[in-house]
């Protein structure tokens, strides 16, 4: 765990005053009109809201997809709204894991070639590269299915595979956009105990969902709504397990499968 | 992103879309290989052309009876008003080797084609495809080497002597393989003709077999072949240099205005020079290879637009992938690269197969043309096939390296 910043302080995120908008045709589009958000190390936030209320916007200014019309935005400890695109494809690759609800994953690619490449495209060569994806791979507890295509993996499984793309390169944020959304009940319960282990080992996880059941299992929840934060509540706090994990369980991932 | 791995990924993406990927090199295949084969062929038909010519011997100059290139047509037609001034005759012969007058003229032979000769020898009989009858010089003119035996000498011609040299094929067809017929006699036409010497094999300019040949002295053929005719069918002639050429031709015209007393100045014969006719039949040649190439060269366009076309498809299909890629980490410069190398490469490996095409084709004759690969066509079909691959692979790249990963992302 290296970087700028890094050393600085608790907070991964830091978003003062962010506002986005967008002209379609010659009407303005007001997506953010001024949020503000501090995310602590460690904390696992879920960010609720009904569509149009801005959450999409907002995951893509987290992620660095996105810049907002005015505001700043420190990504652990990094102006992010002074960088050009291929600064900002760097964050990307180095500072954040993207989980995507739709898994994402390459087709015709097997999960360790999956898990591979962003640390292909953080310049980590040969076998210190199939070392460090074959350590994500254990950490989701997918180690013998690593020689297998998405299209031999199940929905759950699939999602474990972009969660260990997500944490390989060992970034300071998880970002995930509706990682249940997709998913079956078993598998949610699957993949959300495997985020409650990444956080109780000290991952910090900001995750994007509209199901009321998927936010019990984060320590705070943000609700926003017309592009402004309407509700920030803190359900368990920053230091300790997360609420609805059973800490010492060892191995949740392989009893909820 | 190293190449190594933008390689890795190309590679993967073509062989996952296989039929596709084939049938986009099968557009760079048939262009590299129709420029290389095409090329070839006009190469060929070049080469055959300058070894017809060439095959006239060093240095040559040939005169003709009015009416241009190739054998008068025996000369029976010219009667009446025109007849004998026209003709060419050993009168013309003995003029030319005149070394006073004529200082650049090394040797001099007349030629007179006797038509449809058989020759017989006991049970096999035979008709050489040129019955020529000449002098001393014409072997040495035209580079035919003896075998066995010798050329019949000018006393030969001096004398009528019933004498002949034959060529390998005209040899095979009335003794067989391997026989030397020095010293035999064989009856052509009605008269018998002892073969005092063998040609050496000289095989074929392309047109004709060179070997499928009888020669005579140029009296007896007159007396015995030529029925009613006067005229030679022309006169071979070597000049002493291929820089002496134009002078020893103008000599010939000089000569031969004399002899058929013409004041005019308006010739009747004409006189061909060896070293115009091979550069008249290059620069033709240079044409029509260039036309062909630039035909070929047309369809390796073409097939350049099926790699942009095919490129434009998979960029679009995999919109996603190139979200995905973005999202986790991938500069503009990676994907770039990903969707050149993969356009190069489609090209590339069309190309390779083309050369291979090209050179297989190559190998057959394409309506009576040996086609002989020009090394030159290889490289340029190749570096072109290339070229077009990065050419019509920036578009396509380009537009992927510039999609926006939420947009990407969203694409469905």
């Amino acid at each position: 765990m290296t970087g700028p910043g890094r050393a600085g302080g608790e907070w991964v995120i830091v978003v003062h005053e962010a506002v986005k908008t967008y002209s379609v045709g010659s009407v303005a589009v007001h997506a953010l009109r001024g949020v503000s958000l501090a995310v602590e190390r460690g904390d696992w936030i879920a960010i609720m809201g009904a569509s149009g209320s801005g959450k999409t916007t907002l995951m893509n200014i987290l992620g660095c997809l996105d810049i907002p019309t005015s505001g700043h935005y420190m990504l652990d400890g990094i102006d992010v709204s002074t960088l050009d695109d291929r600064e900002l494809a760097e964050v990307r690759n180095s500072k954040i894991g993207f989980v995507f609800q739709s898994f994402n994953l390459l087709a015709r690619t097997t999960a360790l070639q999956n898990v591979e490449l962003p640390l292909i495209y953080a310049g980590v060569k040969g076998r210190e590269r199939r070392r460090r994806a074959m350590l994500a791979l254990d950490a989701v507890g997918l180690s013998d299915r690593v020689e297998h295509v998405p299209s031999e993996l199940s929905g759950g499984q699939q999602q474990r595979v972009a969660v260990a793309r997500a944490i390989a390169t060992d970034p300071a944020l998880i970002l995930a956009d509706e990682p249940t959304g997709n998913l079956d009940t078993v598998s949610t319960s699957d993949v959300l105990s495997l985020f409650g282990r990444l956080n109780s080992e000290g991952r910090t996880i900001v995750m994007i969902t509209h199901e009321p059941e998927v936010t019990d299992h984060a320590k705070r929840v943000v609700r926003l709504r017309d592009g402004m934060v309407i509700e920030d509540r803190r359900q368990a706090p920053v230091s300790g397990p997360p609420p609805l994990y059973a800490a010492g369980a060892p191995s949740s991932v392989a009893a909820a499968r | 992103m190293r190449t190594k791995e933008s390689i890795k990924i190309a590679v993967r993406a073509i062989l996952g879309n296989g039929l596709r990927s084939a049938l986009t090199m099968l557009g760079i295949l048939i262009g590299v290989g129709a420029v290389i084969m095409l090329v070839a062929v006009g190469n060929g038909s070049s080469v055959a052309v300058q070894k017809q010519i060439q095959s006239l011997g060093t240095n040559t100059l040939i005169v003709n009876r009015q009416g241009g290139f190739g054998p008068a047509a025996g000369g029976r037609s010219r009667t009446g008003t025109i007849s004998r001034t026209t003709d060419l005759t050993m009168k013309d012969v003995a003029a030319l080797r005149d070394k006073g007058m004529n200082p650049d003229i090394k040797a001099v032979a007349p030629t007179l084609m006797a038509q449809s000769v058989t020759g017989t020898y006991r049970d096999a009989t035979y008709s050489p495809a040129q019955f020529i009858g000449t002098s001393a010089e014409y072997a040495e003119i035209r580079n035919y080497k003896v075998a066995s035996g010798s050329f019949f000498s000018n006393d030969d011609v001096e004398n009528h002597a019933r004498v002949v040299v034959l060529g390998q094929t005209t040899v095979t067809n009335l003794f067989g393989t391997g026989v030397d017929p020095v010293g035999a006699t064989v009856k052509f036409g009605n008269i018998n003709m002892q073969v005092v010497g063998m040609l050496a094999r000289k095989g074929s300019n392309g047109a004709q077999d060179l070997d499928d040949v009888a020669m005579a002295p140029v009296t007896i053929v007159q007396d015995s072949f030529s029925g009613i005719s006067t005229s030679l069918n022309n006169i071979t002639i070597e000049a002493t240099s291929r820089k002496a050429m134009d002078l020893a031709s103008s000599e010939v015209t000089t000569t031969l205005l004399g002899t058929h007393r013409i004041t005019n100045g308006t010739p009747d014969f004409s006189v061909l020079n060896q070293g115009t006719l091979l550069e008249t039949s290059q620069s033709t040649n240079r044409v029509f290879t260039v036309l062909l190439g630039a035909v070929a060269a047309i369809s390796l366009f073409v097939g350049g637009i099926g790699v942009m076309n095919i490129m434009l498809v998979t960029v679009t299909e995999r919109t996603r992938e190139i979200g995905v890629r973005k999202a986790i980490g991938a500069t503009k410069v990676d994907i770039l690269t990903q969707f050149l190398v993969e356009a190069v490469l489609l090209s590339v490996l069309g190309g390779l197969v083309g050369v291979g095409a090209g050179l297989a084709g190559s190998r057959f004759k394409v309506v009576g043309v040996t086609p002989v690969v020009a090394p030159y066509s290889v490289f340029l079909a190749f570096g072109v096939a290339v070229v077009v691959g990065l050419f019509f692979g920036i578009y396509p790249a380009n537009r992927a390296a510039s999609l926006r990963p939420i947009e990407a992302l969203r694409y469905e």
